[in-house]
């Protein structure tokens, strides 16, 4: 049995480290989008400063995307370096996703990008719009397949158990890929990297209009993002992640403490605006309900139930049950014996294998755990209710208040006269971190909500993680953190340096700082002028 | 439908073909950055030397990234054994590979002489220290690697960190790192001029004669050494379920692990082609002949990978604890679903990444020069 202590620092390692890359990863999304609608709009329209505007958003991308890869390097390594079970059980069809995910978009975007960057000079207009839409067309690609791979933690059909080999083996790769929970998540999560973008931009034009610097770039910025925006906005609320929530157990679970809803109510369910979950009473207090709203997202209809989470552990429990045999026939078949009664009867419990590891938390042998074992199995197969209550509503309240915002931002785009709203830029100017506090809690729901599991009702997290020391853990979650934390200083350095900057950071000359009495003005402002911009080289 | 045991022979060969594809590309990347702060003698030299790869590094590095997802995917117990079990030597790894995307990308960002100067240093590190652990790693497979299997297939490691640095395992790594220098010193020769291409041709030279007297040591020490070589006991059934726990192996003696070349002789040609590679990047090198550096140096990347892997075949990853549960590339094996799966994508995929990969560096091409570096000094990393 791995230590209860390796499994949790292997657990925060991840999390700390998937939710660090997970910062960059929705800004690259969306705007490497936003990159190509601008440069196609270059091209088209001929006017240099769209093209400006391409480059000048490319070299914040580019600060971006440099953590991104740096970051993503750490995901890849860590499967094998932390959850080595993990990677024995399901590489069969975790891997597959993944290494195609590489061969298909991963050496689109990365080969490309490089062009995107340094080939202005070298490509004809419309080969460079081709290279930019091809590494934005690389990065969602690479979503798809990360998602493909992520659906089928939450959802994992196409797949079955060989004893033999004691892991899962694919099955039906058709399956994997149409899950139909990675299809909701990859439109769910690229849309919110949409947003993530154009909140990003919009909030950077909104902050030149204060300061009445380089409008005509401003303007034209905060209109393409104002759009860009509220569309993804409304793709990633009416799209939502909820529509996957009938689809397995593991789905249906996250759902009902999502909504820390107890006990089954006849349809259509109410759904908890606000409460405190307490997972020991197994009761929300202080609850407000608004009736029906929660039928009506989660299963899309007036007449079906939302099952509760006491109803839930009960069916678990009797899985429970049953997967102590399925673990008691495979210890035979392990050992050689091959009677067809014996197949046929695993065959038959093998469904409930999952939860029969469940019990490998509390006892090495399986087949004689006692009472008290299968009960505290049994509370396990739920997720921690509170925390994904209030994650859940922190992801909605963003997302709704960037709707809002991006209503009233197209509003002002149609009337033309977003300049003259300072309210509504400071409101785009402090909405800023919006995106990423939804982006972050969303990661948590998914993932928080899916334990017990890495692989829903197949593998348990705490059979997952490597047999590391707590030491070798602990060592890499220091090193870890200090380097990330250092990079992440860098990177705010830079973002913030050259977003301050503006345009004039591209040496064409015709933007506020390299204007003479730029000086002057940006004492006025009490803007820190950055460096160099007076002075000679500076990229 | 392909039979399973022509997959499983498909991806040791593909598996191969994304190493030495990261080993040719990312490699000439990982070395020139690794010479980058000897032969680049001021900032404008160094900028050179870091633009003959900006546009390419990023996709030279998916090489990698792409080798490490195939052997997840073709491997998952390699990935999952290797990767635990050499826990800190992966992340040294991965904290040197840290260095390079922000230090390409921010490096040039500030006109700070301090700040430019420890990014090249961080380049620097982040080329040489992967190009050494990879070769340690290497000649660790061939003195076996202490780690078990229990009954579930769970594998636990038992040596350290400090035990992967014994001598042959670090002349194996001085093999990986000399080899990735040469090659960059050669790139540097082709894509660079004046002071910085005389200093890397002087570097690829020096580089070249390291390789070729660690290449034949090892080889010397691997057959002269003692260390042993580990056989399949036949009969091996090729085409069955991927199950570690269901062979036996053979450790035979001295010189064990030159078996395959002797068994086949046509296997010969990789170290051939290895020694032939790092005589050809000597010579050329120091004639000054750029092209003729870059073709030794590929020809020796090639040749050492394959001389490694035609020595272990069919070994990935032999334990030295337990000899019968060594990994293997009959048993440590994805499904044949799977492996069907991935032959089809990469088979669409490889291709393709070629032809635009190409196209990228023809787009691309040409000396970096001073000036160049001088008049584009904002657009330039």
């Amino acid at each position: 049995m791995i230590s209860e202590s390796v499994v949790d620092l292997s657990r925060f390692q991840f999390a700390m480290t998937a939710l660090y890359h997970f910062i960059f990863v929705p800004l690259t999304l969306g705007l490497a989008f936003i990159l190509a609608i601008m440069e196609t709009t270059y091209v088209i329209s001929g006017k240099e400063i769209y093209k400006d505007m391409t480059k000048f958003w490319g070299k914040l991308f580019g600060i971006n995307f440099a953590l991104g890869v740096t970051t993503g390097l750490t995901m890849e390594f860590q499967f094998g370096t932390n959850w080595a079970y993990y990677s024995h059980y399901v590489g069969d069809i975790f891997g597959a996703p993944l290494a195609i995910e590489g061969l298909m978009a991963f050496f689109l975007e990365s080969t490309f990008i490089g062009l995107f960057f340094f080939g202005w000079d070298r490509l004809s207009k419309a080969q460079h719009l081709g290279v930019t839409w091809l590494v934005a067309l690389g990065s969602n690609m690479s979503a798809l397949w990360i998602l493909v791979a992520n659906g089928w933690m939450q959802n994992p059909v196409g797949a079955a158990f060989n004893f033999e080999t004691m892991r899962m083996e694919l099955v039906d790769f058709g399956a994997l890929i149409f899950n139909p929970v990675a299809q909701v998540k990859f439109v769910h999560t690229v849309s919110s990297g949409y947003v993530t973008g154009a909140v990003f931009v919009l909030a950077i034009s909104s902050y030149y209009m204060l300061k009445k610097r380089d409008l005509p770039f401003a303007r034209r910025s905060f209109a393409i993002a104002a759009i860009f925006g509220l569309a993804s906005t409304l793709s990633v609320i009416l799209l939502g992640d909820e529509s996957g929530y009938e689809l397995g157990d593991v789905q249906k679970t996250k759902l009902a403490a999502i909504e820390a809803e107890w006990e089954t109510h006849p349809a259509p369910a109410p759904f908890t605006l606000f409460g405190i979950p307490n997972q020991e009473e197994q009761r929300t207090d202080y609850a407000i309900k608004i009736p029906y709203v929660m039928g009506i997202i989660a299963t899309r209809s007036l007449d079906k139930e939302v099952t509760g989470l006491k109803d839930l552990m009960v069916q678990h429990e009797v899985r429970i049950r049953n997967g102590m045999t399925a673990y008691a026939e495979l210890e035979k078949l392990r050992a050689g014996d091959r009677s067809p009664a014996l197949m046929a009867s695993f065959k038959e419990n093998q469904k409930d294998l999952g939860y029969g590891l469940l019990l490998k938390k509390y006892t090495a042998n399986v087949v004689d755990a006692s009472e008290e074992h299968i009960k505290a199995a049994t509370k396990d197969t739920i997720p921690n209710v509170t925390a994904l209550f209030f994650s859940f509503r922190a992801m909605v309240a963003s997302g709704f208040l960037m709707l809002l915002l991006f209503i009233l931002a197209t509003y002002a785009v149609a009337k033309r006269n977003a300049e003259n709203k300072p309210w509504l830029l400071r409101f785009a100017l402090y909405g800023l971190p919006l995106p990423w506090i939804a982006t972050q809690t969303g990661w948590y729901v998914a993932e928080g909500g899916r334990q017990p599991w890495t692989i829903g009702e197949v593998l348990p997290t705490h059979l997952s993680a490597s047999s590391l020391s707590t030491g070798d853990i602990w060592g890499s979650i220091i090193a870890l953190a200090a380097f990330y934390t250092v990079l992440l200083i860098i990177e705010m350095y830079l973002m913030i340096k050259f977003a301050r900057l503006g345009p004039s950071s591209l040496h064409t000359g015709k933007y506020h700082f390299e204007k003479p009495n730029a000086q002057v003005e940006a004492e006025q402002d009490n803007t820190v002028l950055p460096e160099g911009v007076s002075g000679e080289a500076q990229s | 439908m392909i039979e399973y045991e022509l997959l499983k022979i498909i991806w040791w060969v593909l598996v191969g073909v994304l190493l030495i594809g990261f080993a040719l590309t990312d490699g000439f990347d990982m070395g020139s950055m690794a010479i980058m702060p000897f032969v680049g003698k001021n900032d404008n030299e160094r900028r050179a030397a870091i633009n003959t790869i900006a546009p390419h590094w990023d996709g030279n590095q998916v090489w990698f990234i792409t080798a490490g997802g195939a052997l997840f995917a073709a491997w998952p117990m390699v990935y999952a054994t290797a990767f635990s079990g050499m826990y800190w030597a992966l992340l040294l790894v991965l904290f040197a590979l840290f260095l390079r995307p922000v230090g390409f990308d921010y490096r040039s960002k500030l006109e700070n002489t301090k700040w430019r100067t420890s990014w090249d240093w961080g380049l620097a590190v982040g080329g040489a220290v992967p190009a050494l652990v990879f070769g340690v790693a290497f000649g660790n497979m061939f003195l076996g690697v202490p780690f078990t299997l229990d009954e579930t297939v769970r594998s636990t490691y038992t040596g350290s960190f400090f035990a992967l640095l014994n001598p042959f395992a670090v002349i194996c790594g001085l093999v990986s790192l000399s080899m990735l220098c040469a090659h960059g010193g050669a790139w540097l020769m082709l894509r660079t001029d004046g002071d910085l291409r005389a200093r890397s041709a002087k570097a690829t030279q020096m580089m070249g004669m390291l390789f070729l007297v660690c290449f034949l040591g090892a080889g010397a020490w691997l057959y002269f050494g003692g260390i042993e070589g580990y056989t399949l006991v036949q009969p091996f059934d090729t085409n069955g379920v991927a199950n570690p726990l269901a062979k036996e192996v053979l450790t035979n003696g001295n010189h064990g692990w030159m078996n395959n070349y002797s068994t086949y002789p046509i296997t010969m040609l990789a170290p051939v082609a290895g020694i032939l590679g790092g005589i050809i990047v000597v010579l050329a090198a120091g004639k000054d002949k750029a092209g003729f550096s870059f073709l030794g140096s590929s020809l020796a990347v090639v040749g050492s990978i394959l001389t490694a892997g035609f020595a272990l075949f069919p070994f990935l990853m032999p334990s030295s604890l337990n000899p019968a549960i060594s990994l293997t590339m009959w048993d440590a094996v994805s499904s044949k679903n799977t492996l069907t799966v991935m032959t089809v994508a990469a088979c669409i995929f490889v291709p393709l990444i070629l032809c635009y990969t190409t196209w990228c560096y023809y787009k691309m091409w040409g000396v970096i020069t001073n000036k160049h570096v001088q008049d584009n000094s904002h657009s330039l990393y």
